[in-house]
């Protein structure tokens, strides 16, 4: 029990240390902390929405992009793949989860992001020059790092998460279910998206907020290629930026110990665990209420 | 187009983008360990494991301060958190089951394991650094031990649950202690997932970076003091990865080679483990 | 009038010999009953009509079943359409997790294109015919899991006839249910034979002598004897049929 104990304490610890340290700069700079943007060590003013909408635009690019290829992934493995390929592929996919942050960060900065400059970014800013909206989302200078190529790392990193547990679900599924839908003349197509998917609901969920989480918290792969850049101009989705990791990454170290840098620091961190506890209590009240609503 | 056209077509499209987007991710996969693969091998050889880092610019030189100081620090974070991960996981399910406390713990525990492992590296700094007045080894097993703890933990209670209860009841009904149930029975029943949870601990603590960088830092001297900065290989791939100097950029890759390789082979032996049957 | 005939069927799961050569007429808009001891065939008999093994790589399917003049095996048809005449019944109740309306509306929608009063007329209907529309009406937006196991099992083949199929299998449908709930399925599958072809696999021996016209015995996958549930019950030809309906095994 003692060892339980540690865990809780381990957390109320790592709140109230973090609150401490951050106290100067709550105090100081009160809620205009999430607002401001302008993040100005020499003159002890600091704004956090750089690195916040960081955080949380790279966090949704991956969402958006991780989603439907972790689906479409543990569609093939549950239904589409020979049996004697199932587990090699499940296997590989799962080593994506394995290979260390740091070198999805190297790997990110150094090879896939000139790729990216040339292949993607570059046609795609020249295609949407002159329409309206889309010119705005896509501006800037196409050297491959920034806002959008961190989203598409972060993305690389969480499929495996999200795609193993959508296909331990998929696999659990009764068999007779799929066999009624199956009866009825369904194609696979739509047994999988009209019966096995709202089945594992639960699960599927589940997985999607592991993997929010582990990108919300992803510090070095992003912090090779977001930019490091603490001014935003304009909403470009290709512009260089800074998440709240990357900017604790590279501040912190130097972070001067008088004035309210190392604090202004601090309570960034504590913004970010909070985001993270949120995203887990709503997920948690989610499965709760499907578990209520008489799912399977 | 009727109705069954229709619906073949869509199914035939579903299909395709769901092969798609398996080729989708091997093909990552496939780039970034030919790329690590490639780039590591060239710098790989026997003084890579003999030699200290080099002093900057010059030429030779090796990881073996990396090397020794990362095994120091997975050692210790290991040896330390398993046996707190393995009891509390065995109290949350053995014990408290049902008590609000496990179920308290249990979420804290979730939240733990979600957090992001820089932030654990700025809670050890708090507490740890700032007060010794230095960065330390120590301190970086403790942010170590913040994220493996809670990975043991997960992995022992979900194993121990698995245990069908009716294995425990057989136990009681020869009239076994409980602890003696516990420590015969159970966790032997649960032995190759928990096995699998330690490895895979290890596996995560040994790729993270961001927990030492405000805690044991680096040392780009050899040295096993625990008490001092500890160099280790993720930092140590960090800082030369992006420095201006080739033969610390070719020891960088090297290094990314070893942890990939060590870190992969953790995995595998994971997964080797959760398939055998005691 | 045979609905369904089945030449000299075989089946292998694997290596395993699982229906040996089996030839036998079902008769339209009658119940059949496949009777015999556990491991007899009868279920993969039954699957083999609706194709249902094409799910699994290795199981396989040789000679001939042939419905309407057209062999069923040939792989000429396209399964899809195949089953949609072939409806099918599980031994455990299988509600999609789906309100009770979409259950049965989500089969017709394969099909059809319906307005909604259309689609409400249909989905009622089905219901009522499959006894359960006075017990559901005021609930239709509920998940088909708030239903008790023999309501669902109701639901199951209210489903299963939404779709206007030509014949009914039903595998040990009540196997999984309550005397009451059995009575009342069994009292439905009398009214079902009105409109649809009926092949029912049951252990029940009893069941099958309350429900069917026709009987097939099977053992190990053979078929025995074929006949009228009348004669089969009560002088059957073979003596194996007779040991199994009179308990001295199985």
């Amino acid at each position: 029990m003692a060892a339980a104990i540690f865990t809780l304490a381990a957390l109320c610890g790592v709140i109230i240390m973090l609150g401490i340290q951050a106290w100067p700069s709550i105090t100081e700079f009160g809620f205009s902390f999430i607002t401001n943007s302008v993040w100005d060590p020499p003159n002890n003013v600091f704004g956090a929405f750089v690195p916040i909408y960081g955080t949380l635009i790279t966090s949704t690019i991956a969402l958006i992009i991780a989603i439907p290829v972790s689906f479409g992934i543990a569609l093939f493995l549950t239904e589409l793949a020979p049996a004697w390929l199932r587990r090699p592929l499940g296997t590989a996919i799962e080593l994506l989860a394995a290979i260390p942050s740091i070198v999805y960060g190297m790997w990110g900065l150094l090879f896939f992001s000139p790729i990216f400059a040339k292949y993607v970014q570059t046609p795609l800013m020249n295609w949407t020059a002159d329409i309206p909206f889309l010119n705005h989302l896509f501006a800037g200078a196409p050297i491959g790092i920034g806002l959008f190529t961190a989203g598409i790392i972060l993305a690389i990193m969480i499929i495996p998460y999200i795609a193993s547990v959508m296909r331990d679900v998929f696999e659990v599924v009764p068999p007779l279910l799929k066999e009624s839908a199956y009866g009825l003349g369904c194609t696979t197509w739509e047994v999988i998206w009209s019966v096995v998917l709202p089945y594992t609901k639960a699960g599927a969920i589940g997985g999607i907020m592991l993997g929010l989480g582990r990108a919300l918290g992803e510090t070095m792969a992003v912090t090779f290629v977001i930019g490091n850049s603490n001014i935003l101009d304009g909403y470009s989705l290709f512009s260089m930026g800074n998440s709240i990791t990357s900017v604790l990454a590279n501040e912190f170290p130097e972070a001067s110990l008088t004035g309210f840098h190392q604090s202004a620091l601090m309570e960034l961190g504590l913004i970010l665990f909070f985001i993270t506890c949120v995203v887990l209590s709503l997920s948690k009240v989610m499965l709760l209420r499907i578990k209520k609503m008489g799912g399977p | 187009m009727t109705l069954y056209q229709r619906r073949k077509m869509a199914n035939m499209i579903a299909l395709t983008l769901s092969l798609m987007a398996m080729a989708f991710g091997l093909i990552w996969l496939l780039w970034i360990l030919e790329t690590t693969i490639v780039k590591g091998f060239s710098a790989l050889s026997w003084s890579l494991l003999t030699e200290s880092t080099p002093a900057a610019g010059s030429l030779g030189g090796g990881l073996l301060n990396a090397l020794v100081g990362s095994l120091l620090l997975v050692f210790f974070a290991t040896v330390l958190g398993t046996p707190i991960g393995l009891l509390a996981g065995i109290y949350l399910v053995e014990y408290g089951r049902f008590t609000w406390l496990a179920k308290v713990v249990a979420f804290v525990n979730d939240v733990l394991l979600a957090g992001p492992s820089i932030v654990m590296g700025l809670f050890v700094y708090a507490v740890i650094v700032v007060p010794t007045g230095g960065y330390s080894g120590w301190a970086g097993v403790v942010a170590l031990l913040l994220i493996q703890i809670p990975i043991v933990i997960r992995t022992t209670e979900n194993m121990l649950l698995l245990v069908p209860q009716t294995l425990r009841e057989a136990a009681f009904a020869l009239g076994a202690p409980k602890w003696k149930m516990i420590l015969a029975i159970t966790l032997k029943a649960a032995r190759a997932g928990i096995m699998t949870g330690i490895l895979l601990g290890i596996a995560r603590i040994t790729g993270e970076t961001a927990p030492l960088l405000f805690t044991a830092l680096n040392n780009l001297f050899f040295s096993v003091d625990m008490s001092g900065p500890m160099a280790n290989l993720p930092k140590m791939i960090y800082d030369f990865a992006m420095s201006p100097y080739p033969r610390w950029q070719e020891i960088a890759w090297a290094g990314v080679l070893l942890i990939t390789m060590g870190v992969l082979f953790l995995n595998i032996l994971a997964r080797f483990f959760s398939r055998k049957k005691f | 009038m045979s609905k369904l005939t089945t030449r000299d069927l075989n089946f292998y799961y694997g290596d395993f010999h699982a229906l040996k050569s089996i030839s036998l007429e079902i008769p339209e808009k009658k119940v059949t009953a496949f009777i015999g001891p556990s491991g007899c065939g009868k279920s993969t008999l039954l699957r083999t009509f609706n194709q249902m093994f094409a799910l699994y790589p290795d199981q396989r399917a040789t000679g001939e079943v042939i419905m309407n003049g057209v062999n069923l095996l040939s792989g000429k048809q396209d399964v899809s359409l195949l089953r949609a005449k072939i409806g099918m019944v599980f031994q455990k109740p299988t509600p999609f997790p789906m309100s009770i309306y979409d259950n049965i509306a989500f089969g017709i929608k394969l099909y059809e294109q319906l307005p909604r009063s259309e689609l409400d007329l249909r989905v009622e209907s089905a219901l009522t015919r499959a006894a359960l529309w006075h017990e559901v009406k005021d609930k239709l937006n509920q998940s088909g899991y708030s239903l008790s196991g023999g309501q669902q099992q109701r639901l199951c083949i209210a489903r299963g006839i939404a779709i206007e199929p030509e014949i009914l299998l039903l595998d040990e449908p009540c196997s999984a249910l309550d005397p009451i709930s059995t009575t009342k399925i069994e009292e439905l599958i009398t009214e079902l034979k009105k409109d649809y072809t009926v092949v029912i696999v049951t252990h029940n021996m009893q069941q099958a002598a309350r429900c069917s016209d026709f009987t097939a015995y099977m053992y190990l996958g053979e078929l025995i004897e074929f006949g009228k549930t009348q004669k089969i019950f009560v002088k059957p030809d073979r003596k194996e049929t007779e040991d199994y309906i009179t308990g001295r095994f199985g």
